[in-house]
């Protein structure tokens, strides 16, 4: 366990050192939810169409929004992977006697650094925009919890969907495939009442959806998680627990 | 297999190690490897003795790099079987690891980390005690150690080539497989990379098992050699007696150009433009 945790570690400070020398990944990354807040988000909150809770539409949206950053930062995280295996990193990584799980591991949590950035961003822009932003610590410390999930969620599964196409250019497509359809068919933007219910059905299988109910209820003053927190790290916990599994199966896999 | 004596009762040839005294490091056993259609590598038999510098020869598509990624653990093999430093590499693979190191064809040194860090990333996941001290000596033997601090993506070719073998030899292991190590170097930097891979042999006492299809390098570093083609071993021995089987003042080059297929063009696609690929990033 020791040896996981101390093999695991080394790849993820590699990822953070790599991310502090050169930011600019997460500078880039930081206008896409400003765009959607201060732009889509000012202009629905005037138009009160859809039944969003005491906090308007711009409070409904902002955990939302966090989901959509914390998807995006994650799910394209197969391309540095690929590269990796491109320039003959990943079988080096392979060769050595560390864990199949460490190494997979280690990817997982320097996703959620990225994550952890755009939750501060996110902070930031909604408190500009006069979202009432629940600061208490717990809160805060719950919604870091459900954000480091799903990063560590869509960095297994782009990590996994890399494994299999192998190519840069496939990884590309499918990923923009993926990407938009997690994002529409949750609750990021629009309540799960107000969808048909085939759409309601596919967005209660998205764990996107439980990163946006968990961060709902905890970010924003006037917003609730339709699941509760339990639920949604529950779901959360186990989701990553199969696309880990997946992941560290599929890994070596890549150098074949 | 075995010969008949005056008796009439069979004895065991002697292998290539046993002659020299030496215990056999790599001990390869009807290795093949298949893919799809294809047969990669067609059951080959092989022996690296402890403390050889052995160089596997051959046409891109011969089979090379299949051979070391099965050595290497990094594919497992279709059928046959070997061991490297004692072990099994399918059933005791994890031990293998520990006791290999390896440099890709590709430069695969991070570019983003200084020469230090990849250093430091590798003695972590080895698992390496006193990591300082190991890594200030591996970047002191390979001339690197006023170079530690800058990012590697500032360095050349050679300095890179160089940063990866002392990578490779933190953990101090008993063989280490090199992937073409010196393909796309200028002449200089080969030569640095030989005379550190010379030093590292002798003073380390560290088996070498190398890819190359440059003769003068398996000349130069090479004390036994086999050359594949399609696959499979087409000639095996020291440089010196399969230049004797080929002819009087043969070179390597011609040993090459007679075993492994004068007039054909070999080699997949793919392994050109890894080849290819690797040279563009050595400048």
């Amino acid at each position: 366990m020791q040896r996981i945790l101390r093999e695991t570690l080394a790849i993820a400070d590699v990822e953070l050192r790599k991310l502090v020398r050169d930011p600019t990944e997460l500078v880039s990354r930081a206008i896409q939810p400003m765009l959607w807040l201060v732009i889509f988000g000012q202009v629905l909150s005037r138009v009160r169409g859809i039944d969003t809770g005491k906090a308007g539409y711009l409070g409904f949206m902002t955990p939302g929004i966090l989901a959509q950053s914390v998807l995006f930062s994650a799910i394209f995280y197969g391309i540095a992977v690929i590269w990796e295996r491109d320039l003959g990193i990943v079988h080096k990584l392979l060769v050595t006697p560390a864990s199949r799980v460490s190494l997979v591991l280690g990817k997982a949590i320097s996703a959620n650094f990225r994550g952890i950035v755009q939750t501060a961003v996110i902070y930031g822009i909604a408190s500009a925009l006069h979202v009432p932003i629940r600061w208490e610590l717990a809160a805060v410390l719950g919604v870091l919890l459900i954000v480091a999930l799903g990063s560590a969620i869509f960095a297994m599964f782009s990590l996994s969907i890399a494994c299999i196409v192998k190519t840069r250019e496939r990884f590309m497509g499918i990923g923009q495939v993926l990407t938009m359809p997690l994002f529409f068919a949750s609750n990021a933007i629009y309540p799960l009442d107000i969808m048909p219910r085939w759409l309601r059905i596919v967005a209660t299988l998205n764990p996107l959806t439980y990163v946006v109910d968990g961060l709902r209820g905890l970010m924003v003053h006037g917003e609730q998680s339709l699941y509760g927190f339990g639920t949604d790290c529950t779901v959360l916990c186990f989701t990553f627990a199969v696309f880990l599994a997946i992941a560290v199966k599929l890994y070596p896999q890549l150098v074949r | 297999m075995g010969r008949r004596n005056s008796r009439g009762s069979r004895t065991p040839i002697p292998s290539v190690c046993e002659v020299f005294v030496k215990n056999p490091e790599i001990n390869i056993r009807g290795l093949t490897r298949r893919f799809a259609q294809a047969t990669a590598v067609d059951h080959i038999d092989l022996t690296v003795c402890e403390g050889d510098i052995f160089g596997l020869l051959g046409a891109n598509g011969a089979g090379k790099t299949t051979v070391i990624k099965m050595l290497t653990t990094l594919l497992g093999p279709s059928a046959g079987s070997a061991t490297v430093a004692g072990f099994d590499i399918v059933s005791q693979a994890h031990e293998v690891r520990r006791r290999i190191g390896y440099v890709p064809q590709m430069l695969s040194a991070d570019g983003a980390l200084t020469g230090y860090e990849n250093l430091l990333l590798s003695a972590r996941l080895y698992g390496v005690a006193e990591q300082r001290t190991r890594i200030e000596e591996a970047l002191a033997f390979m001339g690197l150690s006023e170079y530690a601090g800058r990012l590697v993506k500032t360095y050349s070719g050679g300095m890179v080539r160089r940063l990866e073998i002392a990578q490779s030899m933190l953990h101090r292991p008993a063989v280490l497989f090199l992937d073409e190590p010196t393909i796309g170097l200028d002449p200089v930097a080969r030569r640095a990379v030989w005379v550190h891979l010379k030093e590292l042999n002798k003073d380390y006492h560290i088996t070498i098992l190398l890819t190359t299809h440059d003769m003068e390098e398996a000349d130069n570093l090479c004390n036994d050699v086999a050359v594949m083609h399609t696959g499979q071993i087409a000639a095996h021995g020291s440089p010196e007696a399969l230049k004797a089987r080929v002819g009087k003042q043969a070179t390597l080059e011609d040993v090459f150009t007679r075993f492994s297929g004068e007039l054909e063009e070999t080699g997949r696609l793919r392994d050109t433009a890894e080849t290819r690929s690797s040279a563009r990033h050595r400048g």
